[in-house]
């Protein structure tokens, strides 16, 4: 067990592609962090640094009490789950488990033992004489993860472990791994780019964004306090509304319509507005009906007001209209600097967690 | 699918037997007598003299020493198809291993020139390669015979395909398993390329056993005589004052046939499979 410390760790490939830059980031014995962007974001090649597949160019990457940056894969005590299982297919399902050990000299009794351990506590027992072949896809993903348990690792690094499964059984193996990480408590260091499996799977989010981190906090800090624009529109489903609207007189007015106070000085602003926190009223924003999302439990209503696209969750039960009118519950106003796309002011009221 | 008409069942009867016509005159041919053969022409079909033609051929003592037997040929055409086929597939994966997963300055011009002898048949380096083995005493030996036809670009090439086409993961889960070059090659590759050994084994085992031109050249001692000159050297040494011994010619082409089938025969579920599936 021990925690990992990336500071200022940058990458940058021979044609002179930054990839990853300026990284700093401290994570503590035990926690799961997972770090989250779209496509080429460099949240792989951050977590493949960490793992010793990737040369780290800058910085210094800790684990533990060892600066890792010159140790092979195997010496860093790490364990990696792939996203294709990376199962060795000749080997059978215990064979694939004890072949880390066995390369280590770990003596016979003692790789039975914890491979016994390892397949009891992901039901692998029926299937240790399979090969991966003969598995579901679940399945392989399982001992690709016994694989890494076994190992007693300081660390466990994910990336993007589920995207091969279907939707269905991806819940409910996220639902597995936060257990089974509790449990052992070992740090983990997971790569997606779901962000309803960041949000939650995370002890505290990384969201990356261009090889640099864009925020870090918990889930519910980033999601009620987002850092940015671009942390805004990827976390969150649907996406936030981002409207350009203008201050005036300590008011922020949406198309000319006063949503509500903001201590700023008077000039042009984008406006952050969750959909959640949106809804329809006798008066208030005008907006017209454009399509609706059914979700069953409620409904995504996009609309337009004047020239802009606004989505707002509506009750699936209450009445729409061709015409409605919008307002937003107070104190959800998310101002942003509109050139730069940075946060502006306090953060909003995060809820506190209930155990 | 298509359903099957009867002209595709024509086709492939007709093809069928352009094949086999041959290969069933020289079973039937053997059986008969040398004489028979010389007035009679082919035949389709068993005679009575079977059993002994090929009892004679493969005991007999022949040639000019007067202890090469056809056994002792076949043996030596075995150790020939044998080694060659092995030889090449260690040789191959091993030269192929270095070129996808060691990062070395021009590794794709080396993999070119290696494929580019692909072009060059052995009949063109045929005296430069007589000429070392002939500097390092190596003529009439399973050595010469063997070591010269190794270097194999077909082999090197369907090895690297193979290669290219396992998934970086695996390397990686590897690595961090701990798993050096070596052992990641003995422990993981290997038995990967199992099927593909076995395709290239047949494929190699067919060409080294048909090997003619180079132990013709390479070997002036009858111990090394292969099958291949027994065949020719049965119209020439071995024949008598009036009748070249026909049927004993047939009995040895028969028997030289053997071995590629059984090859074949045991080897085909894997050759098929080592062409085609992608199983990783």
């Amino acid at each position: 067990m021990a925690g990992i410390t990336l500071s200022a760790v940058g990458k940058t490939y021979a044609g002179g592609v930054e990839a990853v830059s300026d990284v700093s980031l401290t994570i503590a014995d035990g926690e799961f962090i997972v770090l989250v962007g779209p496509s080429g974001c460099g949240k792989s090649t951050l977590l493949r640094m960490v793992a010793g597949l990737e040369e780290i160019t800058e910085g210094e990457v800790t684990i533990g009490t060892r600066v890792v940056n010159r140790l092979e894969p195997s010496e860093r005590d790490i364990a990696m789950v792939f996203q294709n299982y990376a199962l060795y297919p000749h080997m059978s399902v215990r064979e694939n488990m004890a072949y880390g050990l066995k390369n280590r000299g770990t003596p016979r009794a003692e790789i039975e033992a914890r491979v016994a351990e390892a397949a009891r506590m992901l039901e692998l027992g029926p299937y240790l004489d399979r090969k991966p072949r003969a598995l579901s896809g679940g399945q392989r993903q399982r001992v690709a993860m016994g694989r890494a348990i076994v190992r007693q690792p300081a660390a466990f690094l994910f990336d993007e472990p589920l995207s091969n499964l279907d939707a269905k059984l991806r819940v409910s193996m996220r639902g597995e791994i936060r257990k089974l990480q509790r449990r052992l408590g070992t740090t983990s260091l997971y790569v997606t780019h779901d962000q309803l499996e960041a949000m939650t799977l995370a002890d505290r989010l990384v969201v990356l964004n261009g090889g640099r981190i864009e925020q870090v906090g918990t889930p519910l800090e980033v999601y009620h306090a987002p850092a940015s624009t671009f942390v805004a529109s990827f976390i969150g489903a649907p996406a936030m509304n981002l409207m350009d609207a203008q201050v005036a007189g300590g008011r922020v007015l949406l198309e000319g319509v006063d949503m509500g106070p903001a201590a700023l000085p008077d000039g042009a602003v984008t406006l952050g507005l969750r959909a959640e926190d949106l809804s329809a009223a006798p008066v208030g924003l005008p907006v017209t009906l454009d399509y609706v999302e059914e979700l069953g439990a409620s409904r995504i209503v996009h609309a337009m007001a004047e020239g802009q696209r606004i989505a707002f969750a509506h009750p699936p039960e209450a009445p729409l209209a061709e015409h409605m009118a919008l307002r937003v519950a107070p104190g959800r106003l998310h101002l942003f600097d509109t050139l730069t796309g940075k946060r502006i002011g306090r953060a909003a009221r995060v809820p506190e967690v209930v155990a | 699918m298509w359903k099957i008409k009867p002209f595709d069942h024509l086709i492939l009867i007709l093809g069928t037997a352009f094949l086999l016509t041959p290969v069933v005159l020289a079973i039937m041919s053997s059986t008969h007598s040398a004489v028979a053969i010389h007035t009679g022409g082919l035949f389709l079909t068993p005679g009575t003299e079977g059993p002994a033609t090929y009892a004679k051929v493969l005991t007999r003592r022949g040639g000019f020493t007067g202890d090469v037997t056809g056994l002792s040929m076949m043996m030596n055409s075995l150790i020939l198809g044998v080694g060659f086929a092995v030889g090449k597939i260690v040789l191959s994966m091993m030269a192929a291993y270095a070129l996808v997963y060691f990062r070395f300055r021009f590794a794709t011009a080396i993999f070119w020139a290696i494929f580019a002898t692909l072009l060059l048949p052995l009949e063109v380096r045929i005296m430069p390669s007589y000429q070392v083995m002939s500097d390092l005493h190596l003529l009439n030996t399973y050595t010469g015979l063997i070591v010269p036809l190794l270097a194999s670009a077909t082999g090197t090439f369907y090895f690297r395909q193979f290669f290219k086409s396992v998934p970086d993961e695996l390397l990686e889960a590897a690595r961090i398993d701990g798993a050096g070059p070596v052992k990641f090659f003995l422990d993981i590759l290997v038995p990967l390329s199992r099927t593909m050994m076995a395709a290239i084994f047949i494929i190699m085992f067919v060409y080294g056993w048909n090997q003619y031109l180079w132990p013709i050249l390479m070997t002036t001692d009858e111990h090394f005589f292969t099958l291949m000159r027994g065949i020719k050297s049965i119209l020439q040494v071995w024949v008598g004052s009036q009748i070249p011994d026909y049927n004993e010619a047939f009995a040895l082409a028969v028997l030289a046939m053997v071995p590629p089938v059984l090859v074949v025969i045991v080897f085909q579920r894997m050759f098929i499979k080592g062409l085609t599936e992608s199983d990783k």
